[in-house]
């Protein structure tokens, strides 16, 4: 009976989910970000922003799909939200189970580290400087995580503060909650 | 022994190139070519493109041994499936270990190329692609 997020996470990626070659999302998420560098001539700050708010698209939407595979319960705290974003999250969609580490003293924010990130797999940053100052490979997913928690009533706060591309020593992604949603009544119903 | 590597694109610009020496005997790796030779290197091995395109099609290998000759010095080409060549100037025949650095070479290649910021032909600046090729030099040559 697969109880932990971890065997659910495993569970699922088994025997629910069509595969597609990594590769294939590899060079395909690269070939975007380097179109959207020439695209806004190497403004890298405008191309984080436009990463997030991609991913931010792909997340409202992708929160459905993993619902519907997964079936897990609702999540009775955000340390229990947190280790279903790791552990089957990331695991049914990119096969990587990064560690929820770093929670601060009042629980409402946590770091999630990324051992190994396939959409960056062979990327070199750009030589200019600024690049490796300022360009978060990885963007994205930050976007599918703050769109996905928003459906569910979480409104959270999503940053990379390290990356492996930039030469830190390992990949970490911090998340805050800033409040839970409260369903609001549409504006003119009674 | 000295040796002159170079990295020459699908439309004859350079790539990529390095001098370097033999760490074999107590080689300390830098190369030992005098100052004329030095400035030599590039035109001897750009004068052998045209020998390596006449040879590519007869050959059905990418590594195509020596192809070139220029007094003392030997000229060995590797051409890679997108028509990328690699160009090696050396003193002394040394096949087999040319292959495997030419092979290992071609791996690094691929994988600067899987890079989406690196374009076919862009000349290659990172500092790890080139201590990747110092690593293979000494480890083969």
């Amino acid at each position: 009976m697969s109880r932990t997020p971890r065997q659910i996470g495993e569970d699922v990626w088994k025997t629910r989910i069509e595969k597609v070659n990594a590769e294939l999302i590899t060079l395909t998420y690269g070939s975007v970000v380097a179109q959207l560098c020439k695209d806004f001539g190497n403004d890298y700050i405008q191309v984080n922003e436009q990463l997030d708010k991609m991913g931010y698209n792909i997340g409202i939407r992708l929160i459905e799909d993993f619902l519907a595979r997964a079936n897990t319960e609702r999540c009775r705290s955000f340390k229990e939200t947190a280790e279903v974003v790791s552990k089957v999250g990331f695991k049914v969609f990119l096969n990587i189970t990064p560690n929820v580490s770093n929670w601060s003293a009042d629980g409402q924010q946590f770091s999630l580290i990324f051992d190994e990130n396939p959409l960056a797999d062979f990327v070199e940053l750009p030589d200019d400087g600024k690049a490796i100052q300022e360009l978060w490979f990885s963007n994205i997913l930050c976007g599918v995580l703050r769109g996905a928690l928003e459906m569910v009533q979480l409104q959270v706060e999503v940053q990379f503060i390290k990356d492996v591309l930039r030469g830190h020593d390992t990949t970490e992604m911090k998340v805050t909650l800033i409040k839970i949603l409260e369903d609001e009544m549409p504006v003119g119903d009674e | 022994m000295s040796f002159y590597l170079a990295i020459i694109g699908t439309k004859d610009n350079a790539v990529y190139s390095l001098e370097f020496g033999t760490f074999r005997q107590g080689g300390d790796g830098v190369s030992k070519f005098s100052s004329d030779m030095k400035q030599l290197c590039p035109f001897i091995v750009h004068s052998s493109l045209d020998i390596v395109e006449e040879v590519q099609w007869a050959s059905n290998t990418m590594y195509m041994k020596v192809i070139d000759k220029f007094y003392n010095f030997l000229i060995s080409a590797f051409v890679t499936a997108g028509n990328i060549k690699f160009l090696l100037l050396h003193e002394a025949r040394a096949d087999d270990s040319i292959r495997q650095f030419f092979t290992d070479l071609y791996d690094l290649y691929t994988k600067t190329l899987m890079s989406p910021f690196y374009s076919v032909d862009a000349p290659i600046t990172s500092k790890v692609f080139d201590q990747r090729v110092r690593m293979l030099a000494k480890k083969y040559l």
